[in-house]
């Protein structure tokens, strides 16, 4: 990675602390305004439990050019778009560079709290909160480019369970905007929209959150919206575990990976249905911690082998963890995130899951699962994929490239 | 360049060492070579550079504007392969409380160690009279011109941006627009 324009953490904060340096040096002359800066901050300690101020995270950066694209291995932030799009059928392939140029201008900018060029709402580029923009492409736009598509970057095949909707489904150029801050992810989504908008139109869009920041330690297990701990066999960023799981080695993806987005809707209204036993039977693992049924805490192994008093598995045959795990020869990266939108009819909740599944090959590490899963999986009863698309996630570029370059650039 | 850096003070070298680090995410430079002592075009830089797309007609370039030297410099004229006549705008006011464009009498002068910021709704550099279309994503190349005769150019990205449409004195045409 090249010396990076913006490299390093927390430029804007550090230019900020700067200005507040400045600030206060100034403040000699005027007591007024000190004392008033005085009140201010006992204010803040007398409504602070732990008697300090609050942290303020907003200008926390993470840093935008490097071998991969952020937003995988970056601990998951609170709030994420996922924006499908179609280009438009005049955009070639100088138009797919000049696109991609932009928009990797204006990505690296915001993540590290810069104002895009020509963001008529600069001030609220100032914010980036843990800020990340990953791009993905799908088959559409790499058969634009004349480029050779993996293998695996084609629609899923059919599942006995989809129910599939083409409003969440498909779509050519994918961008996934993350932040702890939603304004953040609201801003950043309209400035790159905006530059977008004459290659290419919005499919989708899928908005998502887990808990916000600050509200548990980070790198807790997400719960989904059945309350289940989900997420809790991830390989762990940073480790060759994680780089052999998810990063592909071939041709221009190369230090890229794919990316598997299945919206399912939760029933939570017939879900309310199941008991407590149920529900932790139906996945394998507790409610209270995620334990697997045969242990006691999150990470342990499950014992799949187990018997219950009366001979029956204590993981059932048709428990969700059971049917995804396998043999446990296909591994996946998920880093997904929570829908709750208002309800229609006389329902009182549409909910469900952004599924996001990182691998480096859909075909030999996300299919067999899915298979798996659509031919027996208790779960099934509650959920419905009404959304699906695969993307191909382009290796990161550094300051002088852009994110596609691999694939654009001759 | 070099030799520009080592006359400069240790202040200014860092000032100018980070403009020409944020010129190559956006903008290239090329100050043109001359002889002591220092001229306009080998102390100013320009960051964040970037020219209104648009179809045909007119279109305007902004950017922050930097005289890193220790004279006061003044632009007076700019030129680019895009325009077949390029002015140098300000906003004023225009008597009834209006804000129009026109053109700048006798160029803008950027103080030593000052900065001058073109941007939409203030002083830009006017592109009249397109010789093609400007499309997102073109980069486009621009020469200003100062006082002493110097040069420096720059190349500038060109965005989609709905704003800038401002009226300009003696003439009613508004800027060419998205298309």
């Amino acid at each position: 990675m090249a010396p990076a324009r913006n490299a390093g953490s927390g430029r804007g904060v550090g230019r900020r602390q700067l200005l507040i340096g400045g600030a206060v040096a100034g403040l000699g002359a005027a007591a007024a305004i000190g004392a008033d800066l005085a009140l201010t901050a006992q204010d803040r300690a007398s409504s602070t439990p732990t008697g300090g101020a609050e942290a303020v995270t907003g200008g926390e950066t993470i840093a935008f050019h490097g071998p991969h694209q952020a937003g995988i291995a970056t601990v998951p932030q609170a709030h994420a778009a996922f924006i499908g799009l179609d280009l438009a059928p005049s955009t070639s392939r100088d138009g797919l560079r000049r696109m991609m140029r932009i928009l990797t201008d204006d990505a690296a900018r915001l993540t590290q709290g810069e104002a895009a060029l020509a963001d008529s709402e600069a001030e609220l580029a100032a914010a980036p909160a843990r800020l990340t923009v990953t791009f993905g492409f799908g088959p559409g736009l790499v058969a634009r480019a004349g480029g050779a598509a993996p293998d695996w970057l084609a629609p899923l095949p059919a599942f006995t369970i989809d129910r599939l909707e083409d409003a969440w489904s498909g779509g050519d150029l994918l961008i996934e905007i993350a932040s702890d801050d939603p304004l953040t992810v609201a801003h950043t989504a309209r400035m790159l929209l905006k530059d977008a908008r004459r290659f290419a139109t919005v499919r989708w869009r899928q908005d998502g959150f887990r808990r916000a920041r600050g509200t548990e330690q980070p790198g807790t297990t997400m719960r989904n919206l059945f309350g289940q701990v989900d997420g809790t066999v991830n390989p762990t960023p940073g480790t060759q575990d994680f780089d052999a799981v998810v990063w592909a080695t071939d041709g221009w993806v190369a230090g890229g990976t794919s990316l598997v987005i299945r919206r399912i809707r939760m029933t939570l209204d017939t879900w309310d249905e199941l008991d407590r036993s149920g529900r932790e039977q139906s996945i394998g693992r507790t409610l209270s911690n995620g334990a697997p049924l045969t242990g006691t805490q999150e990470t342990d192994e499950p014992d799949f082998t187990a018997v219950g008093a009366v001979g029956f598995p204590v993981i059932p045959d048709f428990a969700h963890m059971r049917r995804a795990r396998g043999d446990g020869a296909e591994r996946i990266y998920r880093r997904s995130y929570n829908y709750d939108l208002p309800p229609t009819g006389n329902g009182v909740s549409e909910s469900g899951l952004i599924f996001a599944s990182y691998q480096a090959d859909v075909t030999a590490q996300f299919l067999p699962i899915q298979r798996r899963l659509d031919e027996l999986d208790l779960l099934n009863k509650w959920t419905i994929p009404i959304g699906s698309a695969v993307f191909a996630i382009p290796p990161g570029c550094d300051n002088g490239g852009y994110i596609g370059d691999t694939l654009l650039a001759y | 360049m070099n030799t520009r850096i080592i006359r400069r003070p240790a202040a200014v070298i860092a000032l100018g060492a980070a403009a020409a680090l944020a010129l190559a995410g956006c903008a290239t430079a090329t100050p043109e070579q001359g002889a002591e002592p220092a001229v306009a075009g080998q102390s100013v830089t320009i960051t964040d550079a970037w020219v209104k797309a648009a179809d045909e007609g007119m279109s305007a370039a902004f950017g922050d504007l930097a005289n890193t030297g220790d004279s006061d410099v003044t632009l007076v004229s700019v030129t680019s392969p895009a325009s077949t006549s390029m002015q140098l705008h300000e906003t004023v006011d225009d008597g009834s409380g209006s804000m129009v464009m026109q053109e700048k009498e006798g160029g803008f002068t950027i103080p030593a160690g000052g900065a001058l910021t073109l941007e939409p709704g203030g002083n830009h550099l006017m592109l009249m009279d397109l010789t093609a279309p400007i499309v997102a994503g073109d980069e486009i190349e621009f020469t200003l011109t100062f006082s002493d005769g110097s040069d420096y150019t720059f190349t500038a990205p060109a965005k989609d941006y709905s704003g800038a449409n401002e009226t300009y004195t003696g003439d009613d045409m508004k800027m060419g627009g998205n298309g």
